[in-house]
C-alpha cells in the first residue's frame, strides 16, 4: 500500500526583505515578498527522499496561509511533491500556534497520512512548537529535530544530534517527524518540475470545510497576544583600531575589556 | 524598496513558464554560480559540477524540442537565461552557449533515428558538448579547414587537429567539421564524435587572458573511427550546417556579452554610490553620471537588438544579418562598458579585489569568438551590398 506522507510547509516573509509588523501587531505580509520557509525546504527534501526509497509513496504538501501562500505549495510541488492542500480563510488572520496546529491537524486528517514531516521551526515565528502540538492533536508519536531520517517496515527511524549525544530514535507509523537544517541540502526544482507542478492538484479548503469554528482561531481565538513590537536598535558602529605598531595589543585589550578573553 | 542602484533586469517574457524559468535561473546564478566565480576564475578551475547542477535543472537543452528531452523554449527566452548565467560567470554562460551550439547539428540536420538516439542524452543535462570548427591554420577562413575524414567501409576515420575548442578534453561529445571531399566549403562533412573515442585527445588548455575557468584546448584526432551512422547531414553539407549553427551561436554570444556588461554596470553603480571624494559620493559628479547613462543605454540597446533577432528566428524568418549585428554590437558594447566600469572604480577597479577587471578581460574574448567582429561586419555588409569581387 502506498505510503502517504504529508509535509507541512509555511509561507513566510522573505528574511532578506524589510519585514514589518502591521498596526494590529501581526506580520505585515503586503510590504515584503513571501516564500517557502527555507527550513521547510529541508522537510520537503526528506519527504522526497523517503518517497524515492519507498516502493510506492505519495506526498501531499500542506500550508495554512493567505492566498499568496500558494507560491510555497508550487515550490514544493515543483521540487517533486505530488499534490497540495491550501487552507485559506480570512478568519485565520492573527492565528497563534494553538490555532495553527488545530487547523493543520484537521487538514492532515482530511488528507490522510502515514507520516507527517515538518521543519524544525518557521523562519518568521520560530516558535518551534507546532510539530509537537500537531503530534499531540493527531494522537501520534513524534520524533523531532532529526538530522537523518528513513522509513522501513512500518517504522520511521532517525538520528537526533544533541550537544552531549547523538541519539538513534524510532517510532511506529503513523508518526510525525521534524527535520533540521543538517538533514541535507534541499534540491532545486527543475524546469520540467516547475512546468509539471502547474498541472498538479491543489485542494483549497476553508475553515467550514474542516469543521473548525472561526472563534477558535484568529486574533480573537489566540492564547497568546503580541503586546508590543519595537524594531531592534540598529547595530552601533564598531571601533576601528588603527595599527601603528600597537594594533595587536589594542585588539587584545579590547577583547579583554569585553570579556571575550 | 530603493528604486535606484543595481536592480534585477526587468524583462518582458512571453509566458508564465518563462518567468518561472528566469526566476529559477537567477536563483541558481546567485546562490550557486556567482559566489565562487572570482576565486575559481583566478585559479583557472573548470566548474564541471555547476554544469551538472544546471543540467539537472534543465538548462542544457532549453531551445530544443521537449520530445527529445529539451525545454521547448523560444530563443527569446533561452537567450535571457544565458544572459543571467553569463552575468554570474561567463565560463558558465559561454559554456551553455557552446554546448547548445554543439547540439545544433544533430537537432536540425540529424535523421529521425540519429535524433532519437543521441538527443535525449545530449539535452538531458548529464552530457556536455564541444564544437570543433577552428583549426590552427584556419580561423576566420573556416572553410579552409584541413582535418580529414576518410571513408573506410561502414566507418570514417578522422585525422587532424582542431584549435581553440571550448570544453576540449572535458566534453562528452564533439560535433566535428572535417574534410571528406575536395577543397572549399563543399568538401566538408559533419560528425558526432563521442568524447571517449580512441584516438581523440586534448592538448593542455591554452593559457588565456580571461575566461580562465573555461578550458580552451587543441583537440587531436588520430585515426578516430566513427561509424557512418554518426555522420550528420549529407556528405559535403557540413559547412552549411556549421554556418547555420553559428547564426544561432552568435545570438548566444550577444546574450553573454549583455550579461557581462550588465554585471559590470551593476558593480560600478554599487561602487560609485558608496565611494566618497570631495565630501560626496562620486556618483554625484556629472561626468560619471553621464558615463553611467551611456553604459546603461548601450546595454539596453544591445538587449533589444539580440531579442529582435531572436524573435525573427523564433517566427521562422531569416535572421542571419540581425544575428551578426547583435553579436557585433553587444560584444563591442561589453568591451566599452567593462572598460568604463574599471574607470569608474579608479585604482580599485584595476585590482583583482573587484570583479570589473575580470569582466573587462572576459569582454575581450567575446569580440573574437564565433566570428571576429571584423567577420560580423563582413557578414552584415554582404547582406547590404552583396558579395565582394563581383567584377
Ligand atoms: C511572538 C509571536 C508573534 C506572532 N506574530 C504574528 C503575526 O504578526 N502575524 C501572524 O499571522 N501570526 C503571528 N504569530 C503566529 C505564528 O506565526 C503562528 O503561530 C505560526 O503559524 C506557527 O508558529 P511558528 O511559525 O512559530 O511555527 P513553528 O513551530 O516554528 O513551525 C514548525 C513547523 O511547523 C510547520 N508550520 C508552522 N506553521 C505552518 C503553517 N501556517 N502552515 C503549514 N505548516 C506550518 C512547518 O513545518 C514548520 O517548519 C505570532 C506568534 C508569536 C509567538
Ligand atoms: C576562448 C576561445 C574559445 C573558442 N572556442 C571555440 C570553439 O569552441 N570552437 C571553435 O571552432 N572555435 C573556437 N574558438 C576560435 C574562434 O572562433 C577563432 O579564434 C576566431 O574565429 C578567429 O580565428 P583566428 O583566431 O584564427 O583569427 P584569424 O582568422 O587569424 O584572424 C586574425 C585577425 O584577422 C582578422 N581577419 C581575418 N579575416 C578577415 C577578413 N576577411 N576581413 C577583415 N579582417 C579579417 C580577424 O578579425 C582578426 O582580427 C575560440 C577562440 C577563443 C579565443
Amino acid at each position: 500500500m502506498s505510503l502517504r506522507i504529508v509535509v507541512a510547509v509555511k509561507y513566510v516573509p522573505d528574511a532578506t526583505g524589510d519585514r514589518h509588523f502591521a498596526d494590529d501587531l501581526t506580520t505585515d505580509r503586503d510590504a515584503v515578498d513571501g516564500l517557502l520557509s527555507e527550513l521547510d525546504e529541508y522537510a520537503v527534501e526528506q519527504a522526497l527522499q523517503i518517497a524515492e526509497a519507498a516502493d510506492d509513496a505519495e506526498i501531499t504538501v500542506l500550508t495554512v496561509g493567505p492566498a499568496d501562500a500558494k507560491d510555497a505549495l508550487r515550490k514544493a510541488l515543483s521540487m517533486g511533491a505530488d499534490k497540495a492542500v491550501h487552507v485559506e480563510d480570512d478568519a485565520l488572520h492573527g492565528t497563534d500556534v494553538m490555532g495553527t496546529s488545530l487547523v493543520l491537524a484537521k487538514a492532515i486528517e482530511h488528507a490522510g497520512f502515514d507520516l507527517v514531516v515538518t521543519g524544525m521551526a518557521s523562519t518568521d515565528g520560530t516558535a518551534g512548537v507546532v510539530p509537537a502540538l500537531l503530534a499531540e492533536r493527531l494522537g501520534i508519536p513524534q520524533v523531532t529535530l532529526l538530522s537523518e531520517v528513513a522509513v522501513s517496515g512500518g517504522k520511521v527511524t532517525g538520528r537526533r544530534d544533541g550537544d552531549a549525544a547523538s541519539e538513534q530514535v524510532e517510532a511506529s507509523l503513523p508518526a510525525l517527524v521534524s527535520v533540521t537544517d543538517q538533514s541535507g541540502e534541499a534540491r532545486y526544482p527543475s524546469f520540467k518540475g516547475i512546468m509539471a507542478a502547474k498541472k498538479k492538484p491543489v485542494e483549497a479548503l476553508d475553515l467550514s470545510d474542516l469543521g473548525i469554528d472561526a472563534a477558535d482561531v484568529g486574533l480573537a481565538g489566540a492564547w497568546t497576544a503580541v503586546q508590543e513590537a519595537a524594531a531592534r536598535p540598529a547595530r552601533s558602529a564598531g571601533t576601528i583600531v588603527k595599527d601603528e605598531g600597537e594594533g595587536g595589543k589594542q585588539l587584545a585589550a579590547f577583547l579583554a575589556e569585553h570579556k571575550f578573553i | 524598496m530603493q528604486s535606484y542602484g543595481p536592480q534585477p533586469v526587468s524583462r518582458q517574457l512571453p509566458t508564465e513558464e518563462a518567468r518561472d524559468l528566469l526566476a529559477l535561473t537567477r536563483d541558481l546564478a546567485q546562490r550557486e554560480i556567482a559566489p565562487g566565480a572570482a576565486a575559481e576564475e583566478e585559479a583557472g578551475r573548470f566548474p564541471r559540477e555547476t554544469f551538472t547542477l544546471i543540467g539537472e535543472a534543465g538548462l542544457l537543452g532549453l531551445p530544443y524540442p521537449e520530445e527529445y528531452g529539451g525545454g521547448g523554449q523560444p530563443y527569446e527566452v533561452y537567450l535571457q537565461v544565458l544572459e543571467e548565467l553569463a552575468a554570474a560567470r561567463l565560463t558558465v554562460g559561454l559554456g551553455v552557449s557552446v554546448h547548445t551550439l554543439a547540439c545544433h547539428a544533430v537537432a536540425h540536420y540529424g535523421s529521425k533515428e540519429q535524433r532519437a538516439e543521441h538527443l535525449p542524452g545530449m539535452l538531458g543535462g548529464t552530457q556536455l558538448g564541444a564544437y570543433c570548427l577552428s583549426e590552427p591554420t584556419s580561423g576566420s577562413d573556416a572553410a579552409a579547414l584541413r582535418t580529414r575524414a576518410a571513408r573506410d567501409g561502414d566507418d570514417w576515420t578522422i585525422d587532424g587537429t582542431k584549435a581553440w575548442i571550448t570544453h576540449g578534453g572535458a566534453a562528452d561529445f564533439y560535433t566535428v567539421l572535417a574534410r571528406s571531399g575536395g577543397e572549399g566549403a563543399h568538401g566538408i562533412s559533419a560528425y558526432l564524435v563521442p568524447g571517449d573515442a580512441p584516438g581523440l585527445s586534448a592538448a593542455p588548455p591554452e593559457r588565456k587572458m580571461g575566461l580562465k575557468g573555461s578550458p580552451t584546448a587543441q583537440v587531436h584526432f588520430d585515426g578516430v573511427r566513427v561509424p557512418d551512422t554518426r555522420r550528420i547531414g549529407e556528405p559535403g553539407q557540413g559547412f552549411a550546417i556549421a554556418l547555420g549553427a553559428l547564426d544561432s551561436g552568435r545570438l548566444g554570444i550577444a546574450a553573454c556579452a549583455t550579461g557581462v556588461a550588465q554585471a559590470a554596470l551593476d558593480a560600478a553603480l554599487g561602487y560609485v554610490l558608496e565611494r566618497r571624494q570631495f565630501d560626496r559620493p562620486v556618483a554625484d559628479f556629472q561626468g560619471l553620471r553621464f558615463m553611467l547613462a551611456d553604459m546603461a543605454t548601450r546595454i539596453e540597446a544591445g538587449r533589444a537588438l539580440y531579442l529582435a533577432a531572436a524573435r525573427l528566428r523564433d517566427s521562422g524568418q531569416p535572421f542571419s544579418a540581425r544575428a551578426a549585428m547583435a553579436k557585433l554590437f553587444c560584444t563591442d558594447t561589453a568591451m566599452q562598458v567593462t572598460t568604463d566600469a574599471v574607470q569608474l572604480l579608479g585604482g580599485y577597479g584595476y585590482t583583482a579585489d573587484f570583479p570589473v577587471e575580470r569582466y573587462m578581460r572576459e569582454a575581450k574574448v567575446l569580440q573574437i569568438v564565433e566570428g571576429t567582429n571584423q567577420i560580423q561586419r563582413m557578414v552584415v555588409a554582404r547582406h547590404l551590398a552583396g558579395p565582394e569581387s563581383r567584377g
